[in-house]
């Protein structure tokens, strides 16, 4: 067993901590305040790398181990969490090409994504199929060489700005996730609109969008694996995904103990810095512990993912534990700073925010358990 | 007797540049605490022009080497004359003050000689052949005593530590030589010299430093520096941005001053910008953030907007007239 | 063009050296080590000048195996390949430039571009020494006209030019009072200064690649250099601290203790 990061893993860390440091921690205020969208940024991140790290050395990208990609997205989210989620949402997308699909798809649809930057969104929720991706209501028809997909989906990450759709619709309702396929919407095809994107909690930085298929046309050919095997290729991505999202609210949380650390110690009340009431040292403590304990249990869970393990309960572990710790620390940092931290010109009410969507995105920290326990009870 | 060998330097204008005459009295105590003769050296077109000056400054010899080759500054034409001028001496010490010329200097004169240099020296210990000098490092984090074990021994001079040589202090002996000229594989193209009306900054009582702070508007600054006669300086954040000059930077890696008043205003006070203002008599420091480490090392804090506290402070001290 | 730059390892500049209570030493634990900055920004433009004019940049460091790792900096930004010089105990200036005069000796650079001072000893000699022991050219304090905002600088185009026949380099550099410019003969040494350029953050891929970069591993034994310093250094001691200073509630209050305690106005 090695509890320590390689020469190199150490050199990633500091390159993307460079950039959440340099790059995005100057400007995280004013995209969270405005709610645009950081496209800057996010050519710095394109530029350096820093996107699209899943993709294969082969296929254009980086070519990241999951271990790897973890480190990075620490600092990422550390950062700003709505910045990293942009940038993780175009692995999340291409993540099911990356597993299921054919040497063709590859070449032909990860490919183009090391020529400039380009976004791709994952779509699987819908306005009545979030938890229950089952329930899913969106079809998919063959017709000939093509499929023709009706539909709704909500909550699109990157869905405004996104060139290339990953989308799951079902060729057949009654077969409930058995009828669920996966397929690849290139560019803007007829039929396919756009919502305006929503004004969210946190993580405003990031894009959200609804998106409306009506007779879109995908030919054969960028269907991924096949007919009905789209549930089992979103949930081999999401076991992929959670330790990035995992290390998101990792990221928030050092961000948090961070801020409280330095508050705390400038911060006096009654005669002496807070940092010397017993009751914020424990506070801050218990921020410190629940981090790294956070951080132990992703790196496992990514680990896992590298030996060519299957992850699926200690990524639910790390990401369910993550995320609830999150919203912990960083409503601690806030009341550590007292009424200032609920005040937009402090940094850890943002941070506050920003923990609560982990909770929710890539399975809901209820979600997280029940998969837990059907794990254990397997 | 031991010989302290000091390098004076003559401003592009003709003038001997201030911080020669701090250089000039580190070398007299260097002289005193280890027992050796004070010699000077000045290298140049017209070194004469400015003998009169250097010699009251209380040296026992004043060698001046003219030459036209010498006419603009190079290290690869200067260091050799130098460096043959200490040997034909016999020097056992060879310093100048840690001006840009000094320091683009020194380091090649020490080469010719194989001797351990030691920059930006703040004190002299010792007496005999055990002096040491005492030098900042890590921005001045940090204070080494180093002792140099070459038997020639090189060092520049952070002129804020030693007072300017006053003059009139006897009459030394003027000897013009003929300094060893080598062939430059340098050339010089030319200077382009940032002109100010007001003091040198490494010379003024009063200095007045502004930051990020100002977001490049010197305009309150500027009219401060001339209501006080102070010289205006900067942080490196300004300089790299392009809102003053270079030579303006206050810092580890800038200008080391020590006026009577420093002023910064809009200027957090990272280690790198106090490394090169700590020592000044008095720090005001303006901020309009309460926790800025300037104000660690300030006598007087004002947490406030720099825009609305200079002119103030301007007409304020205009009323003291 | 083929470039040598120096990539020596130092502390964070953000970091808070404390010295040792005995004064043999600065306090180790918890410091955060980087590239030199000015090594940093030489191997920028070292990067750029290869880009336009074609060539190679290598990197040299000297220290013990830990300064592979600003060995692989350099070489994820960009740099080819790496000479380390192992070697662990203090060294002088004396002494580097010895070492850096054998490697510049085997690899015959058209330029050395090294950092005018490493931001540990602020020294400001390195360069200086190597280009009399070389008996080459120098230009320190590298700079530019153009400030780090400019266009120039957005198209990350060399500071230091060559001349129209490419035997020479224009320098620029800052000095007391403004800018002069000097035309090196190549082979050249130069030293930089902060305003030559903004160096490149390392990029993943840059990193992912840099790992099968070859270093070329020396020492000072094989490059026949006697390296014992010329420096003692005898005793550390930290700076004397200012007494803590007040905070004044307004401009009249202020220019009052100027006028009145401080008698400076
Ligand atoms: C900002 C943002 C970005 C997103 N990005 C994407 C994206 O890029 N792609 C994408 O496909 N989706 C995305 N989502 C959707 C997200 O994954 C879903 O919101 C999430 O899966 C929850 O689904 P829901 O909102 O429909 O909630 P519901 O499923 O309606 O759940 C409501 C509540 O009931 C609980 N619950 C549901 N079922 C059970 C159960 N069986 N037992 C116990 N509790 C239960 C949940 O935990 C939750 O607390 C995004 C969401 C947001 C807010
Ligand atoms: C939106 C808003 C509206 C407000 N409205 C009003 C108002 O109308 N009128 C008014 O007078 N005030 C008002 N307040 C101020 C509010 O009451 C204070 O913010 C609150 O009392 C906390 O004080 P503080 O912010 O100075 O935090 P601090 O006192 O600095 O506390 C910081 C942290 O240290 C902890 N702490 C402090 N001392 C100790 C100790 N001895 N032991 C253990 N822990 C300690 C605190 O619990 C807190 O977690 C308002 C604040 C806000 C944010
Ligand atoms: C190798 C190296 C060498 C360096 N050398 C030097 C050096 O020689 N000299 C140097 O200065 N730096 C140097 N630095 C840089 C140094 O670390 C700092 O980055 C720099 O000094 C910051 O400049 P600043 O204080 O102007 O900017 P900032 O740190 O951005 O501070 C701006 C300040 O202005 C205040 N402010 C903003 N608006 C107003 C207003 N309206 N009124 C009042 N206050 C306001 C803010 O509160 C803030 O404190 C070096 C760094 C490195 C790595």
């Amino acid at each position: 067993m090695e509890f320590q990061l390689t020469e190199d893993q150490r050199a990633l860390q500091q390159a993307a901590r460079k950039y959440a440091r340099e790059v995005v921690r100057p400007k995280a205020a004013h995209y969270d305040e405005t709610a645009t969208f950081p496209r800057d940024l996010l050519q710095t991140a394109f530029e350096l790398g820093l996107l699209n790290m899943a993709i294969p050395a082969e296929y254009g990208g980086v070519g990241l181990s999951h271990l790897d990609q973890t480190i990075v997205a620490e600092e990422l989210s550390w950062g700003c969490a709505g910045v990293a989620t942009s940038i993780i949402a175009n692995d999340l997308a291409n993540l099911p090409i990356i597993l299921h699909g054919t040497e063709e798809q590859k070449q032909r649809l990860l490919g183009h994504f090391a020529e400039r930057l380009k976004f791709a969104s994952f779509c699987l929720t819908e306005p009545e199929a979030g938890s229950d991706v089952a329930g899913m209501q969106t079809t998919a028809r063959r017709e000939g060489d093509e499929y023709v997909i009706n539909g709704a989906k909500c909550f699109i990450t990157n869905g405004g700005h996104a060139e290339q759709y990953t989308v799951f619709a079902t060729v057949d309702k009654a077969k409930k996730h058995k009828g669920i396929t996966c397929f690849v919407v290139e560019g803007r095809p007829k039929g396919l609109t756009v919502s305006k994107h929503e004004n969210k909690m946190g993580q405003r930085a990031s894009d959200t969008v609804s998106l409306t298929f009506e007779d879109v046309r995908v030919p054969v050919k960028n269907r991924i694996g096949e007919e009905g095997q789209g549930f089992a290729v979103a949930m081999a991505t999401l076991d992929n995904s959670r330790p990035l999202t995992a290390m998101f609210s990792v990221g928030i949380a050092r961000a948090a103990l961070e801020h409280s650390m330095e508050y705390s110690s400038q911060r006096k009340t009654f005669g002496k810095p807070i940092i010397e009431h017993q009751a914020i040292q424990f506070m801050i403590a218990d921020m410190a512990m629940n981090t790294h304990a956070a951080r132990m249990l992703t790196y496992e869970s990514a680990w896992l993912l590298d030996q060519g393990q299957r992850n699926t309960l200690q990524s639910s572990y790390a990401k369910c534990f993550a995320a609830d710790m999150a919203m912990k620390v960083a409503t601690d940092a806030v009341q550590v700073y007292g009424g200032y931290g609920y005040i937009k010109e402090y940094p850890v009410e943002k941070l506050m925010r920003d923990a609560k969507l982990i909770q929710v995105y890539e399975g809901t920290s209820q979600v997280q358990r029940l998969v837990i326990a059907r794990e254990l009870f397997k | 007797m031991p010989i302290v060998l000091i390098v004076a330097e003559q401003q592009p204008d003709g003038n001997l540049r201030k911080a020669s005459l701090n250089a000039i009295s580190a070398g007299k105590q260097l002289a005193d605490k280890a027992g050796a003769e004070l010699h000077l050296v000045l290298l140049g077109k017209e070194p004469a022009k400015v003998a009169d000056e250097l010699k009251g400054s209380g040296a026992k010899a004043v060698h001046l080497g003219a030459a036209a080759e010498l006419e603009h500054y190079l290290a690869e034409t200067y260091a050799p004359a130098i460096a043959a001028l200490a040997q034909e001496l016999k020097a056992d010490y060879v310093g100048m003050a840690s001006t840009a010329q000094g320091k683009d200097l020194m380091p090649r004169v020490a080469a010719r000689l194989k001797s351990a240099m030691a920059t930006d020296i703040t004190a002299i210990n010792g007496s005999g052949a055990d002096v040491t000098f005492t030098r900042p490092m890590w921005a001045g984090n940090v204070f080494a005593e180093v002792k140099l074990t070459t038997p020639v021994k090189v060092f520049t001079v952070r002129a804020t530590e030693f007072a300017a040589a006053a003059g009139g202090q006897g009459a030394a002996e003027v000897k013009t030589f003929a300094p060893k000229v080598e062939a430059s594989k340098t050339k010089f193209v030319e200077f382009k010299e940032v002109k100010s009306a007001r003091p040198e900054l490494t010379e003024a009582r009063v200095v007045i430093s502004g930051g990020r702070g100002t977001k490049g508007d010197f305009k309150e600054i500027e009219a401060l520096a001339d209501e006080l006669g102070a010289a205006v300086g900067a942080s490196r954040a300004v300089c790299d941005a392009g809102w003053v000059p270079n030579d303006l930077q206050v810092g580890q890696t800038g200008k080391v001053v020590a006026p009577a008043l420093y002023i910064a205003a809009g200027i957090s006070g990272a280690i790198q910008h106090l490394a090169g203002m700590k020592s000044s008599k008095t720090i005001v420091a303006i901020n309009k953030d309460a926790e800025a480490p300037i104000f660690q090392v300030a006598d007087y804090g004002i947490v406030a907007d720099l825009f609305k506290v200079l002119p103030e402070l301007r007409q304020e001290l205009a009323k003291l007239k | 063009m083929k470039i040598l730059v120096t990539a020596k390892r130092v502390e964070d500049p953000e970091s808070k050296i404390k010295v040792k209570p005995d004064g043999t030493g600065i306090v180790q634990e918890g410091l955060k080590y980087k590239i030199n900055p000015f090594d940093e920004i030489g191997v920028e433009e070292g990067l750029r000048l290869v880009a336009k004019h074609q060539g190679e940049v290598v990197v040299v460091s000297i220290g013990g195996k830990e300064v592979q790792e600003q060995l692989r900096h350099a070489l994820a930004m960009g740099a080819h390949r790496a000479v380390w010089v192992n070697h662990t105990g203090p060294l002088d200036q004396l002494a580097i430039a010895g070492l850096l005069q054998k490697v510049t000796e085997k690899e015959k650079p058209d330029l050395v571009i090294l950092g005018k001072q490493s931001i540990d000893d602020d020294q400001n000699q390195v360069g200086q020494y190597l280009a009399e022991f070389l008996g080459w050219g120098q230009a320190t304090f590298a700079s530019k006209v153009e400030s780090l905002e400019s266009e120039q600088e957005k198209n990350k185009v060399p500071a230091v030019t060559l001349t129209a026949d490419g035997k020479a380099v224009r320098v620029v550099r800052e000095v007391d009072n403004g800018l002069a410019t000097l035309e090196c003969q190549l082979p050249a040494v130069v030293t930089t200064d902060l305003r030559l350029n903004q160096p490149r953050y390392a990029s993943l891929p840059g990193i992912m690649k840099a790992k099968s970069k070859p270093i070329e591993e020396l020492t000072p034994a094989k490059l026949g250099v006697d390296v014992t310093p010329a420096i003692q250094v005898l005793k550390l001691s930290s700076p004397p601290a200012r007494k803590a200073g007040i905070k004044v509630p307004d401009v009249a209050a202020l220019v009052d203790k100027l006028h009145n305690e401080a008698k400076v106005v």
